[in-house]
């Protein structure tokens, strides 16, 4: 779980990386959208969306390959459709362990996969190049509740302070925690889910208490129950088009994919 | 769990576009619910407390436990939140929680989200709510009561979310019905196990040192949730036996995909298979998957529906 803290965001100036928040967000969800769209056997398609969203890495200074090796994260969840070829009906490709392998649902299981591992790509595009700040700014402008937005940046705020204080809560147990070697350490299954239990209901009760502690010190400097942040002018038409020029290329592609490879 | 994690949080890709925008629809009418809900009830504390709360699950998450060959257990969390903080303030806690990991560390997609948040998020705190609350009717609010309650409540929250999660993705035509129930509910039965344990662990010990913070959910607000926990539950449960009914998966497939799940990529394939028309297994299995739609037309309808009354109460308050 510790890496999973690993903030995305990398430092940087270039064109994406100074590109309006909003319309960034905005593309991203087209990209994947897009993607997701594209005709399940239409295979030309998927390295030319590749290609598109690798370009745009290099513009914004990732090399294209890490962020394919970045996105491949989500490549475990493959094992929710591992089971496709072996159910889905359709000609037989082969068989393994006396299951057929249909080509139909290999065609589906293939393009499941590199959908997902495309759409990776195009949020995490998104979030190593936008500060997770402007990204919420983002979230409100178009138009997420104002309240949600602020308990997220909130959740951002503490989530660091929180998993500080967690860490001190797993480094006592640790220096408590003594083994010999040989010698079966902690007690049963239920003893160690009831020592870590603990320590969350530990956890829970300083983190409430902060939460009025920063309430009130909230209230002491006139918190009235709305946040107020800065306003940013209307993206230009210069910005929308930069925005908008890799989901015309999505776009193009699809167009061809449909038209031309989903036979 | 490394496993809970990789079962729970669906990628893009895997949920078909009418299928994600579903999932936004019910996220956002639930979500616009619990933003008015705990307002009501915590007025300008809200947002601090909901922020650090669902910062806290997140830091929660990384207190492991080992459990057997090198596998760890860790909290999910949506059971404990709605013992503390009532049903609609679990959903904005563990909505944070969920937007969080997919925007901020690519845990899960961006168009399937709403679907993230509503599994992970508004099913597990009303499952779980409505169990521990339906069984506290029972068993009466003793301490001892309230662990047991909440062990069974946790445990159902993890099944209900893996249950939903793997309805999804059979409706979505990318995971074969007749295996991935079987696998997800045998997989989360033993996640929810470990769920339950440290639920009840962190409750022992929030009831022994700030007993004033739990068992006072009439304080948080709960209006509504009992029926949505209600809807949750049988649409869950009409899923949960549909799959018996039909033990024939190619049939199911072939069913999944005539709804409406396939491309023309598709076209020629449907020659192939004359052997898998058969007439009473497309009907059986077409049960099968309007049970799952009919489960989630009840959840979406109750959701309306309170949305409507809450509305409608909003105005009479007003007006008196």
């Amino acid at each position: 779980m510790a890496g999973a803290f690993q903030e995305r965001y990398r430092p940087g100036d270039s064109r994406i990386h100074r590109l309006d928040p909003r319309i960034k967000t905005v593309t991203a969800l087209f990209l994947i959208l897009g993607v997701v769209l594209t005709p399940e056997r239409a295979w030309p398609a998927y390295p030319l969306i590749w290609a598109l969203l690798g370009s745009m890495a290099e513009i914004s200074g990732i090399r294209a390959w890490r962020l394919g090796r970045m996105a491949a994260l989500v490549l475990p969840f493959t094992l929710a459709a591992v089971a496709l070829p072996f159910t889905m009906p359709g000609r037989t490709v082969f068989e393994i362990l006396g299951l057929a392998a249909s080509d139909t649902g290999l065609a589906r299981l293939f393009a499941v996969v590199l959908k997902s591992w495309l759409s990776a790509q195009s949020a995490l595009l998104l979030t190593t190049t936008t500060p997770f700040t402007d990204l919420l700014w983002a979230l409100s402008s178009l138009r997420v509740p104002p309240t949600l937005v602020t308990i997220l940046g909130f959740t951002y705020r503490y989530l660091y302070t929180l998993k500080e204080e967690a860490e001190r809560l797993i480094r006592a147990r640790d220096s408590r925690s003594g083994t010999l070697p040989g010698k079966k350490s902690g007690g049963s299954l239920c003893w160690r889910a009831q020592v870590a239990g603990a320590m969350i209901g530990n956890l829970f009760i300083r983190s409430y208490e902060r939460s009025e502690r920063v309430y009130l010190a909230m209230r002491a400097r006139g918190y009235t129950g709305e946040m107020k942040g800065f306003s940013r002018p209307a993206p230009t038409l210069n910005v929308l088009l930069s925005g908008a020029l890799p989901v015309l290329v999505l776009v193009l592609i699809e167009v061809m994919a449909v038209i031309l490879w989903s036979s | 769990m490394f496993a809970s994690h990789l079962a729970m949080h669906i990628p893009d890709g895997f949920l078909s576009v009418p299928v994600s925008l579903f999932g936004w629809a019910l996220a956002i009418g639930l979500i616009a619910i619990a933003l008015g809900q705990t307002k009501k009830v915590l007025g300008e504390r809200q947002v601090p407390l909901m922020g650090i709360l669902a910062a806290f699950i997140f830091a929660a998450q990384m207190i492991n436990f080992p459990v057997a060959g090198g596998t760890s257990g860790h909290l999910i969390g949506g059971m404990l939140a709605a013992i503390l903080l009532g049903p609609w303030g679990a959903v904005l806690v563990m909505t944070s929680v969920v937007a969080l990991q997919a925007l901020l560390f690519q845990d899960g997609g961006l168009l399937v989200l709403g679907f993230n948040i509503f599994n992970m998020g508004i099913v597990s705190a009303f499952v779980g709510y409505g169990v521990y609350s339906l069984l506290g009717k029972v068993t009466g609010h003793s301490r001892a009561g309230n662990l047991f309650n909440a062990a069974v409540g946790a445990w159902m929250s993890v099944e209900a979310a893996a249950v939903a999660v793997t309805l999804q993705l059979v409706v979505s035509g990318t995971s074969p019905l007749s295996v991935a129930f079987p696998a997800m509910v045998g997989v989360h039965a033993l996640i929810g196990f470990g769920e339950a344990l440290i639920t009840v662990g962190a409750l022992a010990f929030i009831q022994q040192a700030r007993p004033d913070l739990v068992g006072r959910p009439n304080q948080m607000a709960k209006r509504g949730a009992g029926w949505i926990a209600v809807g949750l539950i049988i649409a869950l449960v009409i899923v949960g036996f549909s799959p018996l009914a039909d033990p024939n998966p190619d049939g199911l497939e072939r069913v999944a995909e005539d709804q409406g799940f396939i491309d023309t990529a598709q076209g020629p394939s449907y020659e192939i298979l004359p052997d898998y028309t058969v007439p009473f297994i497309e009907d059986s299995a077409l049960t099968t998957i309007a049970a799952g739609v009919i489960g989630v037309l009840i959840v979406a309808g109750v959701g309306y529906g309170v949305g409507r009354l809450n509305r409608r109460s909003n105005q009479q308050m007003e007006q008196v």
